[in-house]
């Protein structure tokens, strides 16, 4: 059976992790290297590295670190964070990450959906999407958060499907940070809408949240960042209580 | 050891080195038919599209070097598919190593097959059964006589094949945790 994937998420700027982690046991809490390796020693299914850098040397900076990643976890990693370019793409993959995630460069530009697809394959793109519910309609937005379009998620995640996209990342701004659990009747409807893996994404805060969402939201996967960065649950537990619950995991 | 890992433009090159260097070995990188004929063991592997990534083949004269290996040869993911005879993805005339249509899943779950999935069977690579294994595809090989792990999405698919020296993973050991580790180093001890 296809198992349900825990995705720990992992912000980074200039090459550290930014938000604080709360690990006894790294020798250096801000190297998203050590970080991820202890991740992927605990059973975290994937990886997803959101870089949030300003700077011009950006680049370089992601590019040597996904390197570093690559040569130290043996599990897949998903990279995003200001990607808009094939270009941008090509380089990533290029020093080992496994896939791409895009936002606001994909609304902005929707044809590069298709351009990455039919370069590097759907596999590796996954496309991200932050929405808010809006009076009762679901609003994309953009630039993390802070620009509303008049885009509806449902009918953007069918068009990114059509045009190449592997995966939906699907963050809901409404249940961001509150740790009241993920925004599952929206999850459901976009599992229907779509036949492509749905990535779950805010609004963790306790294990209950987790089996919820697989099994009303049908998520294929869930991603969550503090409560695993302050161990609030750790990742065998939490993979143990969900496989008593009767959700498939990997253990 | 000589381990050739077969440079075609064609992905995910990079992990699969990676993953051989955390066992110890460094990999050589080659698109060169002297240097692939004279590995000890050479890896397939192969992210993308069948038909662009046979094109290069082709252009760099690898479609007639690859199938006369007589060394171990362990094709990955898109590595696997090419070596089949056929392949729906670009309509492509493949390696013809295994007699094999190359096939796109129905849609009847989703697609791609993206995750870990669990595997039954047992072969020279792998001989847990039941273990964990990371795909991420949307083409796949039907069961058939070489079948050496089969895995059950949408169908029964093959996991694995084997034939003669010839050994192929439809998933990514080198993204396949310690499960993929241990493949590998099977791979190695052959």
């Amino acid at each position: 059976m296809l198992a349900k994937r825990i995705i720990p998420c992992l912000d980074i700027k200039d090459g550290r992790t930014v938000k604080g982690v709360n690990f006894e046991n790294l020798r250096d809490a801000g190297d998203p290297v050590e970080l991820a390796k202890l991740y992927a020693a605990e059973g975290a299914d994937e990886l997803v590295f959101l870089d949030i850098t300003a700077t011009h040397e950006r680049r370089k900076t992601l590019a040597e670190l996904v390197a570093r990643i690559a040569a130290n976890i043996n599990i897949p990693f998903t990279v995003g964070g200001g990607i808009s370019s094939v270009d941008d793409v090509q380089v990533l993959l290029k020093n080992g990450a496994d896939k791409v995630s895009v936002n606001s460069a994909a609304v902005r530009n929707s044809q590069l959906i298709n351009d990455i697809a039919d370069k590097f394959g759907s596999q590796c793109l996954v496309l991200a999407i932050d929405a808010k519910d809006v009076a009762g309609q679901w609003k994309v937005f953009l630039n993390g958060g802070r620009l509303e379009t008049e885009l509806d998620l449902f009918v953007w995640a069918k068009e990114a499907e059509q045009r190449g996209a592997g995966e939906i990342l699907f963050t809901s701004m409404n249940h961001d940070g509150t740790k009241n659990g993920f925004a599952n009747e929206a999850l459901a409807r976009l599992s229907v809408t779509v036949n492509i893996p749905i990535i779950a994404s805010g609004g963790a805060g306790a294990m209950p949240h987790f089996v919820d969402t697989f099994s009303q939201g049908k998520a294929d996967a869930a991603l969550a960042a503090s409560i695993f960065h302050f161990k609030e649950i750790g990742i065998p537990e939490l993979k143990g209580y969900l496989a008593k619950e009767g959700i498939v995991v990997r253990v | 050891m000589k381990l050739v890992i077969i440079d075609y433009g064609a992905g995910n090159t990079q992990s699969v080195k990676f993953a051989f260097e955390r066992l110890g070995v460094q990999p050589v990188l080659s698109d060169d038919a002297d240097v692939i004929r004279s590995a000890d063991k050479v890896l397939f592997p192969g992210v993308g599209h069948a038909k662009a990534a046979m094109d290069v083949l082709q252009a760099k004269g690898l479609d007639k070097v690859i199938p006369m290996l007589t060394q171990p040869v362990l094709g990955i993911c898109l590595g696997m598919q090419l070596m089949c005879k056929y392949s729906e993805e670009g309509s492509v005339d493949c390696l013809g190593i295994f007699d094999e249509t190359v096939k796109l899943f129905e849609p009847k779950m989703k697609v791609p097959h993206v995750g870990w999935n669990t595997t039954q069977g047992q072969w020279a690579l792998s001989k847990e059964e039941g273990s964990y294994f990371y795909f991420v595809h949307s083409y796949y090989v039907p069961k058939n006589e070489h079948t050496a792990l089969t895995c059950n999405y949408i169908e029964p698919f093959s996991a694995a094949m084997h034939k003669d020296n010839f050994y192929a993973a439809q998933f990514h050991p080198e993204k396949s945790g310690e499960a993929g580790e241990r493949l590998l180093k099977q791979f190695l001890e052959l």
